[in-house]
């Protein structure tokens, strides 16, 4: 980098990072909570499907935790954090008249060396994602029917779908799953509030190093994003392995015929479980909520002694031009990924054009390379090209993120769907333009708006992107939510992580409403089949 | 013709340079800097900063038509960070960077790598009103001469404040500090290095742990750091498990310890301004039983900067809101803790009856202290010396768990 003076090749970066006494543990902390959140998330996210999909519950479920998704990472982490906090509102709830604190316990609950909290964030976060995901896939493997067989066969409903469902589903959610790995492994915001800090996740810790005034760190920084890619190709790699060598036993498994009696008990323990996920991040919210309304509040009162709108009316007129700048760019970015998208796949269907693997890897490389690691690079490339700050250079690279995992949500929907319908329409005459327009599309309906939806999320939820090729011009509620979070004041912080989830649950509701409102008289399209 | 070629060569890469503007010819500036807009990366975390830049952003457009749009940082250095990013690509002009709200180890990054525009800041018409005599801290940022490429806008002294409900008798020297702790463990804690104010702890410590600190004002060198650091070492070796959470977590910025004491979890908390807990008792942060005080002995001081890159868009604007910044209305603004509390860089025997009267007007709020209580600042050690301590912090207290 010669603008500070560095102009030879040399491996002074690397050096400065295997030197940081820290380095070990840090990464351990980035493999152990990824690896971790991930395998629970999934083992949740199945246990919940496996005892309730297609039942009232299931609809319960599913519809307490998919707006969850909305809930961005930093706001869902905040909320957790109040909750679970020594001064949080459970321990609020309970004192002093319980616990007999009057003023709040030194333990360490947040921030704990293992990242036991920030793997609890972690995973309330994914669950709803893999859920929603899940759902969008299901269909397409027409679960009742399996569950009917494996019924009629003696299984009770957990084992059966067990092990009819979801070894089709897991095919379906494999690249969800990866991205979900990935992203838990180098996730900054939440890491930042819930993670240890002394070391931090390797992740954290580059931030940290790029944001120091010895400009020299810049490098470390640098080497340190290039081994949290290693690091994360690694895990996906063990992943892999891991996924290859349960095959055998699960056929094995299967083919048992074994019928278990802890049916019930593993249904009420999903049930449990759904739940606590729930309170955790709507009860997060709730939290965030009264603190943007209140006056002084001390710990152990449950509830603040006075409620005002001072923090809103200061706060409410800065929001209204980021908020809208967030839609403009979410919207676009949005649109852009939907179109080429349904795009990619139609040229699949039409003219058998089947991306290869290596064109897969490239969609997926931005979920599964750390930002902080090419992002930087980017920038300089754009500055270079002599382009400045627009607003056009931000939407683009926010599709860079919204793409993946719009491609990510709708591809297997779409390719899963049942091409005896082509078929059918063709012999009725139709032209595969009309098949289309008026039988895939209408059909595709609600995984199209789920996955606009998740993309819109995604882009509003963009942080590195926003401010690095912005320049730090481009202001969403995003950029402007992080900036105010580094002066820690809750009440603040409350009223930017309602407006930005606000600004997402739109989007999702969109999602849901329409194919509902449009489908109303079709019952097989209610996702039941 | 071929000569005139090169006339024509000569001026046209003559010309930038030439465009410049000269804070000597302030009618220039002025003309120059009128419809500008001035991008203003300042720190972000703080409603109080926001809505202070926000009210001279409407100050200088009523008065000089430029404009100001602040853009919120989480961190300082992510604006030097554009502009190294600018530079490595080749953008010497028209940067996306006018104005940074800056000090100490950015400063001297910055002005060390060439990054910087001037020296402006002696000559801007309002430097006349700067207590340079007995402020020395407005000429030396960190022990690192200015030489007029940075202009001061506030003054920061180290205090400490406490909750009086539940610390009547504060601890007054680091010695009493650590035996308070000892025997009320989990109340204290201080920003993790190498966050600015938790380093800022640690100097502020070193301070009070040596006989003679005034070998801090020279460069650290191999022989003279373990010497100087090791009592400091020893001292938070037996400070750290009584820390809040034993040291195992910190607070990662100043801001923190506001939410951390207003819930109960501790009862001293370091501060880089004598008014912050003022206003944050008026925004209904603290309890109005919180208080300021100063250790025995005195504390350590600084002067908050701004300072214009080489390849600024608005350099002209950026005087112009530099300029504005050290006016006596300015100042008294920000001295006012409904505002920011921070202290003054202005003398007030230079800014005349009119400029006093609006300094005795403020009421300086509950919890702030005098400056006659304040005290001289002590100066910031060589920034050398706080680049070892919070490596070597690091690598004793910030890795261990």
């Amino acid at each position: 980098m010669p603008a500070i003076g560095r102009e030879d090749w040399d491996l002074s970066a690397f050096r400065a990072l295997f030197t940081w006494p820290g380095l070990p543990e840090a990464a351990r902390l980035s493999l152990f909570t990824g690896l971790i959140a991930t395998v629970l998330s999934l083992a949740i996210t199945t246990l919940i499907l496996a005892s309730w999909h297609g039942t009232r519950i299931a609809h319960w479920v599913e519809a307490a935790l998919s707006p969850l998704l909305a809930v961005p990472h930093a706001a869902a982490a905040f909320g957790l954090a109040f909750l679970i906090a020594p001064s949080g509102w459970i321990s609020r709830a309970l004192s002093p008249w319980l616990t007999g604190w009057e003023r709040p316990p030194d333990l360490l609950i947040t921030n704990d060396p293992n990242g036991l909290a920030l793997i609890a964030g972690l995973v309330a976060k994914e669950v709803p994602f893999l859920l929603l995901m899940s759902l969008a896939a299901l269909p397409q493997i027409h679960p009742r029917r399996c569950m009917i067989v494996a019924q009629t066969l003696g299984y009770g409903r957990v084992t059966g779908w067990m092990k009819t469902i979801f070894p089709q589903l897991y095919k379906r959610i494999r690249l969800p799953v990866y991205a979900v790995l990935a992203y838990s492994m180098s996730v900054v915001d939440m890491a930042m509030i819930l993670g240890p800090n002394t070391p931090p996740t390797l992740s954290v810790q580059i931030v940290r190093w790029s944001s120091a005034p010895d400009l020299a760190q810049l490098l470390t920084a640098s080497a340190g994003a290039l081994l949290q890619a290693a690091l994360v190709v690694a895990a996906l790699a063990l992943w892999r392995l891991a996924e290859h060598l349960a095959r055998a036993p699960a056929r094995r498994w299967i083919g048992t015929g074994v019928r278990s009696k802890h049916d019930l008990s593993l249904r009420v323990f999903a049930l449990i479980l759904a739940a606590a996920i729930a309170i955790a991040l709507f009860g997060g919210l709730l939290g965030q909520l009264i603190w943007s309304l209140s006056g002084f509040w001390s710990f152990p009162e449950v509830l603040p002694d006075q409620l005002s709108l001072k923090t809103w009316s200061k706060q409410a007129p800065g929001m209204a031009n980021p908020a809208l700048t967030a839609v403009i760019i979410a919207g676009t970015a949005t649109a852009m990924a939907v179109l080429l998208t349904i795009a990619c796949l139609e040229a699949e269907t039409r003219l058998g054009l089947y991306p290869g693997r290596k064109a897969m890897l490239l969609l997926y490389l931005p979920l599964l390379i750390p930002q902080v690691s090419f992002l930087p690079g980017l920038r300089v490339l754009l500055v270079q090209v002599g382009i400045g700050v627009h607003l056009w250079p931000v939407v683009l690279a926010h599709l860079v993120f919204v793409l993946p995992y719009v491609f990510l949500s709708l591809s297997d929907p779409y390719r899963a769907w049942d091409t005896r319908y082509t078929r059918a329409a063709a012999t009725l005459g139709a032209s595969p333009s009309r098949i289309f327009w008026q039988v895939r599309l209408p059909m595709l309906l609600a995984p199209i708006l789920t996955a606009a939806a998740i993309g819109f999320a995604v882009s509003v939820a963009q942080y590195l992107p926003t401010l690095l090729v912005g320049g730090g011009r481009i202001t969403t509620l995003t950029t402007e939510a992080l900036a105010l979070s580094s002066g820690g004041n809750r009440r603040i912080i409350g009223a930017y992580a309602l407006a930005q989830t606000a600004l997402v649950v739109v989007g999702f509701a969109l999602a849901i409403l329409v194919p509902r409102l449009v489908w109303s008289n079709r019952r097989g399209m209610k996702g039941l089949a | 013709m071929i000569k005139q070629l090169v006339c024509a060569a000569a001026c046209a890469l003559a010309l930038p340079a030439m465009a410049e503007p000269d804070p000597k010819d302030w009618d220039a500036v002025l003309a120059e800097a009128k419809g500008q807009t001035v991008y203003w990366h300042a720190w972000g975390g703080s409603t109080a900063t926001n809505d202070f830049i926000a009210w001279a952003g409407k100050r200088i457009s009523e008065d000089h038509g430029v404009t100001l749009e602040h853009v919120k940082l989480v961190d300082t250095a992510d604006a030097v960070g554009q502009v190294v990013f600018e530079k490595s690509a080749g953008k010497d002009a028209g940067g996306a960077v006018d104005l940074i709200w800056i000090n100490g180890a950015n400063f001297a990054s910055m002005k060390e790598n060439d990054l910087l525009f001037g020296p402006f800041a002696e000559d801007l018409p309002n430097w006349e009103l700067v207590d340079y005599e007995n402020k020395s801290a407005v000429r030396n940022d960190f022990t690192i001469p200015t030489d007029g490429m940075e202009s001061p806008w506030a003054m920061a002294q180290v205090v400490f404040y406490y909750d009086t409900a539940r610390l009547p008798e504060p601890p007054k020297s680091m010695g009493a500090l650590a035996e308070w702790a000892a025997n009320n463990p989990g109340r204290y804690t201080y920003p993790q290095p190498p966050d600015f104010l938790g380093t800022t702890f640690l100097k502020q410590a070193l301070h009070g742990l040596l006989d003679d600190p005034s070998i801090l004002q020279k460069p650290a060198s191999d022989t003279t750091y373990d010497t100087v650091a090791a009592p400091l070492w020893a001292y938070l070796d037996g400070l750290t498990p009584s820390l809040w959470r034993q040291g195992r977590a910190y607070p990662t910025s100043g801001p923190q310890q506001i939410q951390l004491m207003a819930d109960g979890e501790i009862d001293l908390a370091i501060s880089f301004s004598p008014g912050e807990a003022s206003t944050a008792i008026a925004n209904d942060q603290l309890p109005d039983t919180v208080r300021t005080f100063v250790m025995d002995g005195g504390t350590i001081g600084n002067a908050s900067f701004v300072a214009i890159p080489y390849n600024a868009n608005a350099k002209a604007g950026a005087m112009v809101l530099a300029n504005f910044l050290l006016s006596a209305e300015a100042q008294a603004n920000a001295q006012d803790p409904n505002v920011l509390g921070y202290g003054t860089v202005l003398s007030m025997d230079k800014i005349g009856e009119e400029g006093r009267a609006k300094f005795d007007a403020l009421d300086l709020g509950i919890a702030t202290i005098t400056p006659a209580e304040l005290g001289a600042a002590l100066p910031e050690p060589h920034p050398s010396w706080m680049t070892r301590i919070a490596e070597d912090w690091v690598s004793r207290y910030g890795v261990t768990q």
